[in-house]
């Protein structure tokens, strides 16, 4: 394992993040342990990994959690369906199981000659035990395929980065190996940043009318799903294309579907500024 | 000193390890807290603390060891020159560490040993300061401010000391020691579980990769395979004490009942009611009514030892009701058996069995608490919340 060159990741031109974030980052990367991250939705966890690779020029591995997902599919995954096929017409090859074993997500990245960033997302959806499963083979940053009696073996130890939505907890042994960080929801000095990172020329006044009236709105109290970053951005986009005069903006809330996506949620704002 | 900061957070319920303890070690031994107390408070949080619920108790921590450490202003020589040179500190440290842990533990040695060889690698390396590591504080890192990557963020200095980060309590309202859903319950639940392949009864299902895998092996002739279902084996057997004392806690009560009962998880599960405490009658309904009484002899004959069995009760009666014979107004004679003598049973009967009760266990005696102390000394009584149930149901795993 090379490192031989500590690299450091001090943000990137589409991404904001607060100091704290930074030092957590280059903490896990440092320590070499895998970096948890949770906070509200919408808090920019998944654009972290992507941040994080573009600035130290690394390739970026996404893993994709879901409900069914399985600690072996990231491994690797016999298709013994295609060999019993082959096997029918007597292809070249089939006597060769290698041939049939594909290296899933966490495989791709212990494999490559380059470091790499592998982001595990949501790694809550999956079932209880899912974390448990990986904790070998995250420590070791090996596993062995029992079917071509191979043993992959991290040829430079990837950066993991792994988001949670807090739906599940996550199981101790799992956590204690971790570096965690909690992403606060942005303040309005590092919201105003995050919207001009993502706007070239943007209306001042629009800026300002708009995040007044966001603000506003994750106060109002009774709100079950308060709008976040993610959504912010889609409504000064629809703001800016509909061409509406920002002093509108504050009175009417034009678009406000796009900050607000439940029937209940739209009353109890309609109740709050009439 | 800092040592002291290990036992406090422990002290606190956070439930650090010897191994994260190592790792903050190595953390600020390869200087990545900057050399700086703030840099200290958030590699220590980034370390130790797990969920954002657990920051507070962090918070709390940090402010009480430290609470000589000013706001504002500089920091303590005696703080100082352990940030600035841990290391001299940390051989220190260990060997007290090592004395109180007892130093017998196999994998604490292996750990030493560990940190051992990473002290003697570093040597030289780390301390003239490369690019981010080094305890001279030469890095491009400043303790305050912003990094975004060519985004200029106003000229503010954002620097917030430590203390008043950790004073402030930011994260209170994120603690979840009181909050309770069923999803945390079912959760716990969940935990309750041995899978098995041994269950006879089960129809045995085609392993589909086990026959093509086999199939191929067999020249492309086809060859079956068959496997026993991996199921939860649990059998659970609820028992809830309802009415009178126990209308308090009714909505926790139907909480856990229907945690247990959405999972839909166990092999099987039964529920019954019973009033104050389990007499010869047990019922199929919470409103205790005769139509739905099943005689407790009957559950005792029926469910077998290897159910797991959870009593749900506040254990508070008057103690005539648990070790006096009962009269029985229909049948105009005594019931045969105490309620104490029924609990003996279950006892006896059941390896795997716990009591969640709604309510804490008193702190001084009282004449409605007596039989609460006497019936959490014979069963393995839990708080029923989800640290309680999460307690009680490692307990059901294992005989008492």
């Amino acid at each position: 394992m090379n490192n031989a060159s500590p690299q450091q990741f001090t943000g990137d031109t589409q991404y904001v993040a607060s100091e704290d974030l930074l030092a957590t980052v280059n903490i896990a990367m440092t320590l070499q342990k895998p970096l948890l991250i949770k906070g509200e939705p919408g808090t920019g966890k998944t654009m972290l990994a992507a941040a994080v690779a573009h600035s130290l020029g690394k390739q970026l591995i996404i893993w994709n959690i879901k409900s069914t997902t399985k600690a072996q599919d990231g491994l690797y995954v016999y298709d013994v369906v295609q060999r019993l096929y082959d096997s029918q017409f007597g292809t070249h090859g089939v006597d060769d199981i290698a041939h049939y074993i594909k290296l899933g997500k966490l495989g791709e990245a212990f494999s490559s000659d380059e470091q790499v960033v592998l982001l595990i997302d949501e790694i809550d959806k999956a079932d209880l035990e899912f974390p448990n499963d990986l904790l070998w083979e995250l420590d070791q940053m090996e596993f062995s395929i029992p079917e071509t009696k191979q043993t992959i073996r991290a040829k430079q130890r990837p950066i993991v980065i792994i988001t949670s939505n807090a739906e599940k907890e996550l199981p101790d042994a799992f956590l204690r190996r971790c570096i965690f960080h909690y992403i606060d929801f942005p303040d309005k000095a590092q919201m105003e940043e995050i919207i001009r990172v993502h706007f070239d020329d943007l209306d001042e006044r629009l800026l300002q009318q708009a995040m007044n009236t966001f603000y506003m709105i994750r106060d109002i109290r009774g709100i079950d799903k308060k709008p976040s970053t993610s959504e912010l951005i889609d409504w000064i986009r629809a703001l800016q294309a509909g061409g509406i005069d920002p002093y509108e903006i504050e009175k009417k809330i034009p678009f406000a579907g796009v900050l607000l996506k439940k029937d209940k949620d739209m009353q109890t704002l309609e109740k709050n500024t009439r | 000193m800092f040592l002291d900061f290990f036992y406090a957070l422990r002290d606190h319920g956070l439930d650090v390890s010897v191994g994260e303890w190592m790792t903050l070690m190595e953390g600020l031994e390869k200087g990545l807290h900057r050399s700086s107390f703030s840099g200290f408070y958030h590699l220590a949080r980034a370390i130790v603390v797990k969920s954002e619920a657990e920051f507070d108790k962090f918070d709390q921590t940090f402010a009480e060891v430290f609470k000589d450490v000013p706001f504002e202003g500089p920091v303590p020589d005696e703080v100082m020159q352990w940030l600035l040179h841990p290391k001299e500190d940390l051989h220190a440290d260990l060997q007290e560490l090592m004395m109180r842990t007892g130093g017998h533990d196999g994998t604490f040695e292996e750990l030493l040993r560990m940190m051992e060889e990473t002290l003697k690698q570093q040597d030289g390396e780390h301390n003239g300061g490369t690019r981010w590591v080094g305890t001279q504080g030469t890095t491009g890192y400043g303790n305050s401010g912003w990094y975004p990557n060519g985004i200029r963020i106003g000229g503010e200095s954002m620097h917030r000391t430590a203390m008043t980060v950790a004073t402030e309590r930011r994260y209170r309202d994120f603690r979840t020691d009181r909050t309770l859903d069923t999803r945390q319950y079912q959760i716990a639940f969940r935990k309750l579980r041995s899978f098995s392949t041994q269950d006879p009864s089960a129809e045995k299902e085609l392993d589909i990769d086990g026959t093509i895998s086999d199939t191929c092996n067999n020249a492309g002739k086809l060859k079956l395979r068959y496997k026993n279902p991996r199921k939860n084996a649990v059998k659970l057997l609820l028992l809830m004490d309802s009415g009178g004392s126990m209308d308090w806690y009714a909505g926790l009560c139907s909480m856990l009942f229907s945690a247990a009962t959405k999972s839909n998880y166990f092999k099987e599960l039964h529920t019954y009611y019973f009033h104050n405490c389990i007499y010869t009658n047990l019922y199929e309904e919470p409103t205790l009514s005769g139509r739905t009484s099943v005689p407790t002899e009957w559950v005792l004959n029926n469910y077998g030892r290897d159910y797991k069995v959870i009593i749900v009760g506040d254990a508070a009666m008057n103690p005539h009701e648990l070790v006096e014979r009962r009269y029985d107004w229909r049948t105009r004679t005594y019931d045969e058996l105490t309620g104490l003598d029924w609990l003996y049973r279950f006892l006896a009967q059941y390896p795997y069995m716990i009591w969640l009760n709604p309510e804490p266990l008193p702190d001084y005696q009282s004449f409605w608490t007596r039989t609460h102390t006497q019936l959490a000394q014979m069963f393995k009584m839990y708080d029923l919340s989800v640290d309680g149930l999460d307690q009680g149901i490692k307990a059901l795993m294992s005989r008492h």
